[in-house]
């Protein structure tokens, strides 16, 4: 370590990260666009051969939302927030920084990599966790070069006490390690036969019932530890930050954090409802379901009470707007997921488009808006230049608000009108819909939802100008903002 | 008794200890402020004032040294 005077936080990685956060939103988004629209209207399946169909498109959504722009995300706030909080800099360990470029570029080779496999076809058919070996054992790589530069930090810090967000960090570290190795153990059968059939295709060591529970286990705590768990560490530094109010309960975003990790890790068997798993853990799954609001509405409460007495910043700061709105999607959808966790509710919304519905309050309304305002908050630390303008990120704000608004309601009622088809009856007992007739009922709200996509995406495109334009033009600072970030 | 049954009353009992234990966490927290052992709340100071060469609100011995010449 050295002492000269001028010693500055090193935001190179992070600024690398929050290139491919901007770069992988905007691809992931019209992914999702294009297949919303699929959805309405078929014949956009056959653009471009196999290649361009929903099937193979999907996945390639999920993935590049999940593990492109949010992961991205992540690691972009990581290498801002974990020097700041931790009063040390990249610059201080030639080591720390050596690894922290590993780190990117492993992982921005590694997405094109895996994207491209994607769509030839290359697929476990696990949701999110599609990759196959080759794939994995990369993934791997990247995380513990995540996991070397995150503790490696830790290490030479100089606040002794880890701030809140650095918990939750660790967490997303620890549990998604977890997860990822158990859920993708599998075979290559290409090694496993000596050399007979696919050099990419693998069998998972699981099978049945205990496959599917190692699956859901897996695929909710992705949602727990890559869209809530360092979501929730960003916005416990950044809303604070950007308002100049310290958190309203510290003990609270304690109790918050261990009731989390507690709770979260037994509730993906409501994934399997009415399925092949034991009736105990079904049950397990539905009360953990709803237990899982207290921790949820504890960070979620703890960080509107931080405003408190300070609401007039709603008005006079887009960011506070974006983070607070972010907190409230967070409470609505950390309420919907456990109503829909329960069985009688269940059994009409399973396999409808409310799923969907739920997934995309919680993403486009919370995990999408934290982020966005996390790097325009970063932005004019990293590059020394204020916001590029304020009434862009306000029309901004509007728009993509109506659009997470437009997605979700379409997708409600969608939901229930096709749960509630699919097990209409008639005086004889006979199902009184063909699958047909509940297609032909939703093609209105699948339009709506295309339409939202459309907004919404050039919502991320204003997002991006304003990024693209504040690192390049807008008026140069001379001193490191304190709170409010400068804005045009 | 199957399998299955005992990992459901191994999950039950187990659920019940973790239950008690993070009451007892929570109890501990304010118990212990209350006693006035600790001052969780000025831990939220950390990300108001997080300048490199700002006072750590504990600093770490570790590198207390180097932070001090810094300081000066
Ligand atoms: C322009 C914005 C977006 C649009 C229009 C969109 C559209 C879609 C569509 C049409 C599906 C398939 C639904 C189905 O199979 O019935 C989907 C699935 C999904 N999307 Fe998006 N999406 C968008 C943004 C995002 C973002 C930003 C994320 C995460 C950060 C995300 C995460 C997901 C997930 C996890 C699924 C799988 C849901 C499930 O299996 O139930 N999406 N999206």
């Amino acid at each position: 370590m050295q002492s000269n005077a001028a010693l500055e936080y090193d935001y190179s990685v992070a600024k690398l990260f929050t290139y491919t956060t901007i770069l992988f939103g905007f691809l992931g988004m019209l992914l999702g666009t294009l297949i919303a629209a699929q959805m309405a209207f078929p014949e956009l399946n056959y653009m471009l051969g196999e290649y361009g169909t929903f099937s193979r498109l999907r996945p390639v959504h999920t993935n590049t939302v999940i593990f492109g722009f949010t992961l991205s995300g992540v690691f972009a706030t990581f290498y801002y927030v974990g020097q700041r909080v931790l009063k040390v800099s990249m610059a201080e360990s030639k080591f720390l920084m050596f690894v922290g470029k590993l780190h990117f570029w492993l992982y921005f080779v590694g997405a094109l990599v895996a994207t491209v496999s994607l769509l030839l076809g290359y697929s476990q058919s696990k949701e999110y966790a599609q990759y196959e070996w080759p794939i994995d054992i990369v993934i791997v790589l990247i995380w513990v070069a995540w996991g070397t530069s995150l503790f490696g930090l830790i290490g030479i810090r100089r606040e002794k006490s880890l701030y809140i967000s650095m918990w939750y960090y660790i967490a997303t570290f620890l549990g998604i390690a977890m997860l990822y190795l158990f859920n993708n153990m599998s075979v290559p059968t290409y090694f496993a036969t000596e050399g007979l059939g696919n050099f990419m295709h693998s069998v998972s060591m699981y099978s049945g019932t205990n496959d599917a529970l190692v699956q859901w286990w897996y695929g909710h705590n992705a949602v727990a530890f890559g869209f809530t768990v360092p979501i929730v560490a960003m916005i416990y530094y950044f809303l604070p930050k950007e308002s100049g109010q310290a958190i309203y309960s510290y003990k609270l975003s304690l109790l918050s954090f261990w009731g989390l990790m507690f709770v979260y890790l037994w509730a993906g068997s409501h994934h399997l409802l009415y399925s092949t798993v034991p009736d105990w853990m079904q049950t397990m799954g539905s009360v953990f379901s709803i237990i899982l609001i207290l921790p949820s509405w504890g960070s979620a409460i703890n960080m509107l009470l931080t405003m408190k007495g300070e609401w007039n910043q709603l008005t006079e700061n887009p960011l506070i707007k974006f983070m607070v709105l972010a907190s409230t999607f967070y409470m609505l959808s950390t309420l919907e997921g456990p109503i829909q966790a329960i069985k009688s509710v269940n059994a009409i919304a399973h396999f409808t488009d409310w799923i969907p519905g739920h997934v995309h309050d919680g993403v486009l309304g919370w995990v999408v808006f934290m982020i966005m305002a996390a790097l325009f908050h970063m932005a004019p630390r990293m590059f020394k230049r204020e916001i590029y303008s304020k009434s862009l990120m306000e029309k901004q704000f509007w728009l993509q608000t109506t659009a997470v608004v437009l997605y979700f309601t379409s997708m409600w009622i969608a939901g229930i009108t096709q749960g509630m088809m699919w097990r209409a009856v008639d005086e004889y007992g006979n199902l009184m819909y063909s699958f047909i007739d509940t297609v032909a009922v939703l093609h209105p709200y699948y339009a709506i939802r295309a339409l939202s996509g459309v907004l919404y995406l050039t919502g991320f495109l204003m997002f991006a100008y304003n990024m693209i334009k504040t690192m390049t033009v807008s008026r140069e600072l001379t001193q490191e903002p304190q709170f409010k970030s400068p804005m045009a | 008794m199957d399998i299955r049954e005992l990992q459901g009353y191994a999950n039950f009992f187990m659920t019940i200890f973790l239950v008690i234990m993070l009451y007892g966490y929570i109890i501990h927290l304010y118990r212990s402020e209350k006693k006035g052992e600790s001052d969780y709340e000025k831990f939220g100071n950390i990300a108001l004032d997080d300048e490199i060469d700002s006072k750590p609100i504990v600093p770490n011995p570790k590198t207390m040294n180097e932070n001090e010449e810094q300081n000066k």
